[in-house]
């Protein structure tokens, strides 16, 4: 089966030889097409530190990230920039959003970087608005919105284009029970109609339970999991 | 599970027969709590006899089946069952604190093996009532509510599990520095072991 994200043995330690912090340890997940996982585990047992190794946005000490087969090792760091702009999208656990820039023109900033055409990033931009059900706030500025809706705008962004995986980190950390329910249905939605590899990282078990794996961290350590291995899922499918 | 009150109240509005209570009960809760038939008369008949219902005069139906109606006491007794709050005394969340309590207790046992796998488990089904919850988003919202309460419940046990174990290892970690701090004095320990 296909494993869009693939991520084997990889390890990585943080500081200098004075004082290293092993943030992960020989951890081993695999992501395939549609599938949403949920990672979970303490405060500082690595889960932001997996997700952005996850998406090229660190590189591991040792160990493989495999992005549609491709090792991000082995990329140079343009060629990861772009896999970054065109395959991952990437929620971050406080936005990131550009104040300056109203809803639409932060979430056409990654197809823009990527030399997309400005009418038509506009078009996808306005799309993806539509699809995380906030058309109207498109020319708002972020300081204008509230949490839940700078957080809508933060998903348009890494789900605009034609993006193959969505790493979302505690995507649901400031908003009510309500809110956040709703912020699932949509990463599940983009799962299950778009064949998204989804990665959540939650503290809620609300929202863990909408995926179709929960891992746990623990001091680095992929400790156990719930649900199907992914492989079994497809027996059952098919059967 | 209180059948008993259940049944009330679906008479409230209107005399029912046993087999329409049944499949009404059924259709509010899912199915959660399967009825059998057997279960229902009995039930009706102890509310009968206790005065909270009645066999209707006029209705048997064609195969000699009793229509049952509500009674002032039983209006009664239903009102006082809304009122009341739940209590959450002998709940199965028990066994698994006794279960807890003894791996603590007994020696060789991994405690947080035993966490992780009923932390595993309990997620587990979670993960299929919030399936059972997205299937049925545009259904009865009685059963809505019911698969919330079991959601809510089962994630009530996950943050007591995570409460358990953030406890457990501040206890390993300060039982830890006191054994540390015993090393330290030992020869002194040592000392005093000796004059006993
Ligand atoms: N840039 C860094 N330099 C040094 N140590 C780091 C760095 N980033 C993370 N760490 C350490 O690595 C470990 C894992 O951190 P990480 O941010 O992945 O945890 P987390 O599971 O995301 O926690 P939280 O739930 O608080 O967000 C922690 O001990 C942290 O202090
Ligand atoms: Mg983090």
């Amino acid at each position: 089966m296909s494993m869009i994200l693939d991520i084997r043995n990889l390890s990585r330690v943080h500081g200098t030889s004075g004082q290293k912090v092993h943030a992960l340890r020989g951890v081993d997940l695999a992501v395939a097409s549609g599938e949403l996982v949920a990672v979970m585990g303490p405060s500082g047992s690595g889960k932001s530190t997996l997700l952005t190794c996850a998406g090229g946005l660190d590189r591991p000490t040792s160990g493989e990230v495999l992005v549609d087969g491709n090792d991000l090792a082995t990329l140079n760091a343009k060629a990861v920039a772009a896999l970054r702009r065109r395959r991952i999208g990437y929620v971050f656990q406080d936005f990131n959003l550009i104040p300056a820039l109203t809803a639409v023109e932060n979430v056409m900033l990654p197809l823009e970087l990527d030399c997309t055409r400005a009418r038509t990033a506009r078009k996808y931009a306005e799309a993806a608005l539509a699809e995380v059900a906030i058309p109207e706030l498109a020319d708002r500025f972020p300081d204008h919105m509230s949490g839940g809706q700078r957080q809508r705008v933060a998903i348009a962004r890494a789900i605009v284009g034609d993006r193959r995986i969505l790493l979302a980190d505690e995507p649901t950390g400031a908003l009510d029970s309500d809110t956040g329910e709703a912020v699932l249905q949509l990463l599940r939605d983009r799962c299950d109609q778009h064949g998204i590899a989804g990665v959540l990282v939650t503290h809620d078990a609300r929202h863990a339970a909408w995926a179709d794996r929960v891992v746990y961290l623990r001091d680095g350590v992929l400790v156990g999991q719930s649900g199907p291995l992914p492989e079994v899922d497809i027996l059952l499918e098919t059967r | 599970m209180s059948i008993k009150h259940g049944l009330l109240a679906l008479l409230r509005t209107e005399p029912k027969y046993g087999y329409q209570l049944r499949g009404e009960f059924e259709a509010a809760t899912n199915s959660t709590w399967p009825l059998n038939i057997g279960q229902v008369y009995t039930t009706l008949t102890r509310l009968e006899r206790d005065g909270l219902v009645q066999a209707s005069q006029a209705g048997k139906d064609d195969d000699g089946r009793s229509l049952y109606e509500i009674t002032e006491a039983g209006r009664t007794e239903l009102a006082k069952w809304f009122e009341t709050p739940v209590t959450r005394e002998s709940r199965p969340r028990d066994e698994l604190a006794i279960k807890l309590a003894l791996a603590l207790a007994v020696p060789g046992i991994d405690v947080s093996a035993v966490l992780q796998r009923q932390r595993a488990s309990t997620m587990e089904s979670m993960q299929e009532l919030t399936r059972l919850k997205r299937i049925g988003r545009d259904g009865e919202i009685s059963w809505l509510l019911v698969l919330e309460s079991m959601i809510f419940s089962a994630e009530a046990e996950i943050r007591w599990l995570d409460h358990c174990e953030a406890m457990l290892s501040r206890h390993r970690r300060s039982a830890k520095t006191s054994t540390a701090s015993k090393d330290q004095h030992q020869p002194e320990d040592h000392k005093a072991g000796a004059n006993q």
